[in-house]
């Protein structure tokens, strides 16, 4: 007798994903797409779409979904979910979006507490223009306007998104993770599992930064890009709970 | 309906808006429309419904995109500048073809400018104002009762062509205080037919997808012609206008918004003097009532455009007549406002020409 193992996840559309190969998205829709099976909020949850390379995740997560202008997700979320408290509302963003020209927009939606839930894909580049410099682009990275590698003296430091939200009273709960090895992306699921948890509980703003590899602007290979998430990005970018109120509550 | 009240144009405006069944309302502070945010505070918890003070404007048309794009009846108001910033979501908007309401209480520019009353942004609330190819139901109320009634034609209008509609006033139209009745009965929008694009629980339907863009080939070509297609149908149907006696007139004055109330005065004036002027106030100022005056040039050789600005509704008039008829220009632009005697002067002097 056959036994299956492993399938498709029904938070996923059966649209074939056009994403790199060694890329960080298809995992993270993947997590995504699990936890909306589980939690059994597939069909209550609008997502939000990015101005990225993960524009398409429209097409690519089963339930209902939204596309509006780069970085204005929780603005949008924010709209959603005042009018439509039932819902569950999540926002996917890459680190251009989310922390460059969404700047207020993410700060804002923390602040008042939105009862939303942010997937925050930080892969230290512009992916979808070709790979300019991003506000999280590591110092001395190279990048497409960045040709001699970032130089803090004239384009600052990453920001560090967790940290800058941790600051404020608004979120619940706030975590970074990574997807570079299995043991990673098992725990990334968990945190991304609890962030909809949150909202699900009506507790409040949850964010769950992912830092992400992108092979192809990165100018490497698959594996040089896992090297790098663990030898660079992670020292960089600690991965582990920033905020966690959800006990307590 | 019922009874007549006293009321800031402002007022009336959020009011209307509540009244015709919005409950959703996100801004941000700028003179001179304070007082319709202030009012949504207070009003739309008492009808159940959302008051969000956004943390820009930009902000505050996104928030309008998600909570539209749920079904709900939305509006923010703003002035120039802020109007500016929101021009990115108003786009968006267009191209998702979510109904939304806004008003723009223009104040002088460009720039930050000045806080006077001002009909500068004709060219930004006529021409879409943000990028692409797309179009805006414009509505130029010129009386505190019209800003209170305008705005459920707009979302009548908004929800039957899935667009943006807006209402173009000005600070004097926001600020001053007249009696009003509203010509219609509340609106209970839990009454209103489901929206089929509207997202939220699924519930065996097939799951619904709100977008602005098409990257495959050739698909945004068709979907802005079809954007075009109910816009031509906007024309053809939802044009509004006034006319006060044009029928004998030798000359004709065209103005909209408080340009519109300042003309009629010196018509009044002028024809206590013989002058035979007319007037014609476009309601709507897109879509423009062209056939109209172009019907109306065919006989009137001579018109007069009145506006607060240095010239922008006077293209429009020059497109609609087709050069079949002169075209004078008295204009007061960033805070001047032209009075009736001044127009009158205007007028006696395009005559003695
Ligand atoms: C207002 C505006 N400015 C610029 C762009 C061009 N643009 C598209 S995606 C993008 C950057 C996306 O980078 P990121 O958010 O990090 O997502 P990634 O592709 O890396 O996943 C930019 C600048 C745009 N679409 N809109
Ligand atoms: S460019 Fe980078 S982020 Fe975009 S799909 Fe390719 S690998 Fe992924
Ligand atoms: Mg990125």
């Amino acid at each position: 007798m056959e036994k299956k193992v492993f399938a498709r996840t029904k938070g996923l559309t059966e649209t074939p994903m056009r994403y790199c190969p060694g890329c960080g998205h298809g995992v993270i829709h993947r997590l995504v797409g699990e936890t909306l099976e589980e939690l059994d909020i597939r069909e209550r949850t609008i997502g939000i779409a990015p101005v990225g390379c993960s524009v398409f995740a429209d097409e690519y997560f089963n339930c209902d979904m939204i596309q509006p202008a780069h970085g204005r997700g929780p603005a949008v979320a924010t709209g959603m979910k005042r009018v439509r408290p039932d819902c569950i509302i999540f926002s996917y963003q890459g680190d251009g979006d989310l922390a460059s020209i969404g700047m207020a927009e993410t700060i804002h939606s923390a602040a008042r507490g939105e009862n939303i839930t942010i997937i925050f894909v930080n892969n230290a580049i512009y992916g979808m223009t070709g790979g300019q410099m991003a506000p999280t682009t590591l110092p001395g990275m190279r990048s497409t306007t960045s040709p001699f590698g970032r130089d803090p003296k004239v384009a600052g430091n990453p920001i560090r998104v967790c940290e800058l939200l941790s600051s404020l009273k608004g979120p619940v709960y706030l975590e970074r993770v990574a997807v570079n090895t299995p043991g990673n992306v098992v725990k990334a699921k968990k945190a991304i599992k609890k962030a909809f948890q949150v909202q699900v509980d009506g507790l409040g703003f949850s964010l769950v930064e992912i830092i992400s590899q992108c092979p192809t602007d990165w100018a490497m290979t698959p594996l040089q890009s896992i090297g790098r998430v663990k030898d660079e990005m992670i020292p960089y970018y600690p991965l582990g709970v920033f905020k966690s109120l959800e006990e307590k509550k | 309906m019922g009874e007549k009240k006293l009321m800031k144009g402002n007022e009336a405006l959020a009011e209307g808006a509540v009244r015709a069944g919005c409950r959703f309302f996100s801004g941000y502070p700028i003179t001179p429309q304070n007082e319709v945010p202030e009012y949504m505070s207070w009003r739309m918890p008492e009808v159940g419904g959302t008051f969000i003070q956004a943390e820009s404007e930009v902000a505050a048309i996104n928030m309008l995109y998600g909570a539209s794009a749920c079904g709900t009846r939305v509006m923010t108001s703003s002035s120039g500048p802020g109007i500016s910033l929101k021009q990115e979501g108003i786009s968006y908007t267009a191209s998702a073809q979510l109904p939304i309401f806004y008003a723009n209480v223009v104040r002088g520019g460009p720039g930050l400018g000045n806080i006077a009353p001002s009909q500068g942004d004709y060219f930004q609330a006529t021409r879409g104002g943000g990028h692409g190819d797309y179009r805006v139901f414009v509505m130029a109320p010129n009386s505190v009762s019209e800003m209170g009634n305008f705005p459920r034609i707009c979302y009548e209008v908004a929800e039957k062509y899935r667009m943006v509609t807006m209402i173009l006033a000005d600070g004097l139209l926001g600020q001053m205080m007249e009696p009003i009745e509203f010509d219609f009965e509340p609106i209970d929008p839990s009454k209103l037919p489901p929206k089929d694009y509207a997202l939220g629980i699924q519930e065996g339907r097939s799951r619904r997808v709100v977008r602005s863009y098409d990257l495959k080939p050739g698909f945004m070509e068709k979907h802005t012609w079809k954007l075009m297609e109910i816009y031509n149908q906007v024309e053809e149907k939802e044009t509004r206008y006034e006319t006060i006696m044009a029928e004998d007139a030798d000359l004709l004055v065209v103005a909209y918004g408080t340009c519109s109330r300042i003309s009629r005065a010196a018509l009044a004036l002028g024809r206590k003097e013989n002058l035979k002027i007319g007037l014609l106030r476009p309601i709507t100022v897109w879509p423009f009532p062209s056939k109209i005056l172009h019907d109306l040039a065919s006989r009137i050789k001579k018109i007069l455009v009145v506006e607060m600005s240095t010239g922008q509704m006077i293209e429009d008039v020059k497109l609609a007549i087709e050069g079949s008829a002169q075209v004078f220009f008295h204009g007061r632009p960033s805070g001047g406002i032209p009075t009736e005697f001044e127009v009158l002067d205007v007028i006696k002097k395009i005559y003695g020409k």
